[in-house]
């Protein structure tokens, strides 16, 4: 027997169209619809003062010439992160001191209703210092650089950076519209990771995806931001360590924008063959924006955002340090067993065992990386009540730090695997095991390759 | 019951304003920011407004109604499948004239429209003048002038939306006159496409996609005879509120 | 191959005015364009080159896009040279 499938009525129809149909029907029909709103246009639309017509391009001819171009986009972030790092810092050791007011009160509660110590243990050194540590550190930074940075976007200087880096990008075989997900990257990968959905060629695509995480996130600001000032700009004072530390962290950013192009490169020379695909680019006019507005709000979505994180992430991380800090093996205890046992491996790149520890179990989210490092630290020794910066120096002093293991530190942070939300997120729009591994694995891989390399270098010119 | 909500879609090109808007109607947070693409995935949100209530879709931007990109396909199949009981074009007070394009596409749909045109206070400072009656004779919708970051006539907007949600604003789109030959193409077409869709779908339109080829418009009307909004239905579900 | 009657719009130097006549791309790139704007018949000017040289931005219905040369090249019309240059 024979089963016909009755043939489509549509297919029929569409058969039909296009015997009538000529090679230019799209441009016909596009044109008559353009002819049509120019007459709208024409009788509806008039232009009282032309002058003011030619604003952005007047600001446009600096902001993308050959000359201030990039000197401005270098200037702006400098800005920014010089802000943000000579903002912050009073009001993070202000929080620290509010936390450790508020834990001198936790602990007399406690011992009052004589509660046990491992309760206590759990709960105030592990809990609350934990969230306390993300919060002090955490808060005031992101505060205040993303406000910022929602003023630029507001006003429509990002489209400008994407004009301007596009060769760039071009060069690499990457999407001129990356600049654009990076900026995303900013405040966090997560989110950046949505956002290469304006990038349509799946390769390029692609590219934006595995690379995102070079660009450093809200978790990870603060721990550059904080090494920085600690280790990098230790022989300044005053105004010129702020200059310094800013220009650490600048280095950082430009130095992921730096293995951004090469992996890009890399990829599509190999694994991600291919020619970067056509795009157009608007640059929308600049528009002031309401700046009260913009920066209350961005300044209260960034702190829920962290204080949630904290609450979130922090706590029970917190919890399960302290828990692992106080489970003996013989007469050590867990976390000292894991990061003895890490400890070969992470003298090699420059780090200690605690510290590859703490980016192992900072995988969930990179803020909880430095208090589960921090935390690490403290249950070794005495526990000494972090409140202020310069205890904090001393903490990473004891344990042999030296300027190498924060660069190392640092570079490690900023190269290393994404947070375990990215990860998800890039599974959820890759919809592929193999790529979210590979998303994985790139940039541990070049963490590893380059702290390694880092440490041996620095050792061998006897710079250390 | 919710048989009294309707549903508002949100069209426009990318950076008009949109998400704005769609804030500040249903006071959500859907991310803005000064640069075509910022919102990728679809937001949906819900307000009230004399006793009646809405469901909005904030659509992503897009330059056209044809099937260029993913984008594209998905504002176009929300107007045409889901049929919002109105859809609020938004557009740029600055460049009217590209953004107008989008407009009429959308007209060729759907006579349920309401042209919004946005950025009236950007508009004003360049020294733009609009004359939006002439506007809304020209093209036979209401329009409303707005300046969503201001807040500024969101609530004749808003009676507008009741005046065409009650059926007290009786529209008529402008039609778009194409050269002859496109003309007459269309007049052939016309009858045959009358025949399958019936008044289910604009046939004009529908023999205006079939002349460009849109093969993709033509797999979702297939797909649209078997299972119902299946597109849509799929592409809410997955992506839910969140832009970047 | 290409007209050669007609000049490309890459060659066309900021500040110029530019009417197109021929769009000699294919497929979902050529839609992009008209959707903007760049329709023949119309009128671009061109605005200004990117720092490193490529894309360039133009003034289309108002709005400013930026091309790439790969684009740009494909674009063809005719320069308009504005006398008070
Ligand atoms: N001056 C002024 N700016 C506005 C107005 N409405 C929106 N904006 C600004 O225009 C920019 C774009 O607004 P969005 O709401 O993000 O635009 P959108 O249409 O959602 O954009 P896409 O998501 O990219 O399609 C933002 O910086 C807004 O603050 C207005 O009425 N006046
Ligand atoms: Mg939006």
């Amino acid at each position: 027997m024979r089963v016909t499938v009755p043939p489509n009525p549509f297919d029929h129809l569409m058969k039909y169209a296009q015997t009538l149909s000529n090679g230019d029907t799209r441009e016909q029909i596009v044109s008559a619809i353009f002819r049509t709103s120019q007459e709208i246009c024409n009788e509806t639309v008039t232009y009282t003062k032309p002058s003011k017509q030619y604003e952005t391009e007047r600001l446009d001819r600096i902001v993308t010439s050959k000359l201030w171009g990039f000197p401005i986009m270098l200037a702006m972030l400098a800005v920014v992160i010089y802000l943000t790092i000579a903002g912050a810092n009073i009001p993070s050791s202000m929080l620290a001191n509010f936390f450790g007011w508020i834990e001198g009160y936790l602990t007399f509660a406690f011992e009052k209703l004589h509660a046990p110590d491992w309760l206590y243990g759990i709960l105030v050194l592990g809990l609350y210092r934990g969230t306390a540590w993300v919060v002090s550190v955490m808060l005031p930074p992101m505060a205040i650089f993303f406000p910022i940075f929602a003023l630029l976007e507001n006003y429509g200087y990002l489209p400008r950076v994407a004009f301007n880096m596009d060769r760039l990008f071009k060069k690499s075989g990457a999407h001129g519209k990356q600049s654009l997900t990076m900026a995303m990257g900013f405040g966090c990968n997560a989110a950046a990771i949505m956002s290469t959905r304006i990038i349509e060629s799946p390769r390029e695509r692609m590219l934006a995806i595995l690379t995102n995480n070079f660009v450093p996130c809200n978790g990870r600001w603060p721990t550059l931001i904080l090494l920085a000032s600690l280790f990098m700009a230790a022989g300044y004072t005053g105004g010129w360590k702020t200059f310094v530390t800013a220009g650490v962290v600048v280095a950082m950013v430009l130095f992921g924008i730096v293995v951004t192009l090469t992996v890009s490169w890399v990829l599509s020379k190999t694994a991600l063959r291919g020619v970067p695909t056509h795009y157009t680019l608007e640059l929308p006019p600049y528009r002031r924006p309401k700046i009260w507005d913009t920066i209350v709000r961005a300044t209260l979505d960034k702190s829920v955002y962290v204080l949630k994180r904290a609450v979130a992430v922090a706590a029970p991380a917190g919890v399960l340090t302290w828990i692992l800090a106080n489970i003996h093996i013989g007469n050590t205890t867990v976390l000292a067993y894991i990061a003895h046992s890490l400890d070969p491996f992470a003298h090699q790149l420059g780090l200690d065992g605690y510290i590859l520890m703490a980016f192992i179990l900072g995988l969930p989210a990179n803020e909880i990386v430095l208090p589960i490092l921090l935390m690490g630290y403290l249950s070794t020794g005495a526990l000494t009540e972090v409140d202020s910066l310069h205890d904090l120096k001393q903490i990473f002093l004891d344990h042999g730090w030296t300027w190498l293991t924060a660069l190392n530190m640092m570079l490690f942070s900023l190269l290393h695997y994404p947070c375990g939300t990215t990860l998800i997120n890039i599974y959820k729009e890759t919809k592929s095991k193999k790529w979210t591994f590979i998303a994985f694995a790139l940039p541990t891989g070049i963490a590893i390759a380059v702290t390694f390399l880092t440490t041996h270098i620095i050792q061998w010119l006897g710079l250390i | 019951m919710t048989t009294n909500e309707y549903t508002i879609a949100l069209a426009g090109n990318p950076n008009t304003g949109k998400s704005t808007l769609f804030n500040l109607l249903t006071g959500l947070r859907q991310h803005t920011g000064n640069w075509p693409g910022k919102t990728v995935v679809h937001a949906e949100g819900f307000f009230t407004y004399k006793d009646k209530q809405y469901k909005i879709i904030d659509l992503p931007g897009t330059y056209s109604l044809y099937s260029n990109s993913a984008d594209e396909e998905v504002a176009r199949d929300f107007i045409i499948f889901e049929k919002p009981d109105v859809t609020i074009v938004v557009l740029d007070a600055t460049a009217l004239e590209r953004n107008l394009n989008l407009a009429l596409q959308v007209l060729e749909m759907t006579n349920r429209v309401i042209v919004c045109v946005n950025l009236m206070d950007e508009a004003k400072k360049k020294g733009i003048r609009i004359d939006i009656a002439k506007l809304a004779k020209k093209l036979g919708v209401p329009v409303v002038p707005i300046s969503a970051r201001n807040e500024e006539g969101i609530d004749e907007l808003l009676d507008t939306i009741d005046l065409m949600i009650r059926g007290a604003i009786q529209t008529k789109p402008i039609v778009i006159p194409y050269s002859r030959s496109i003309e007459e193409k269309i007049a052939k077409l016309l009858p045959l496409v009358k025949e399958i869709v019936g008044d289910k779908y604009p046939a004009r339109w529908i023999a205006l996609r079939l002349l460009d080829g849109d093969t993709s418009l033509l797999d979702a009307l297939k797909q649209e005879n078997h299972h119902s909004f299946k597109e849509v239905a799929r592409y809410a579900s997955n992506r839910s509120a969140k832009s970047v | 191959m290409a007209p050669t009657k007609f000049d490309r719009l890459s060659e066309a130097e900021p500040g110029e005015r530019f009417r197109i006549e021929k769009l000699d791309i294919e497929g979902t790139m050529k839609r992009r364009l008209l959707d903007l704007g760049f329709v023949p018949g119309c009128e671009v000017t061109v605005l200004q080159k990117s720092p490193l040289g490529d894309p360039t931005a133009y003034k289309v219905s108002n709005t400013t896009i930026a091309l790439r040369i790969e684009e740009s090249s494909n674009i063809y019309g005719e320069r308009i040279r504005d006398d008070n240059e």
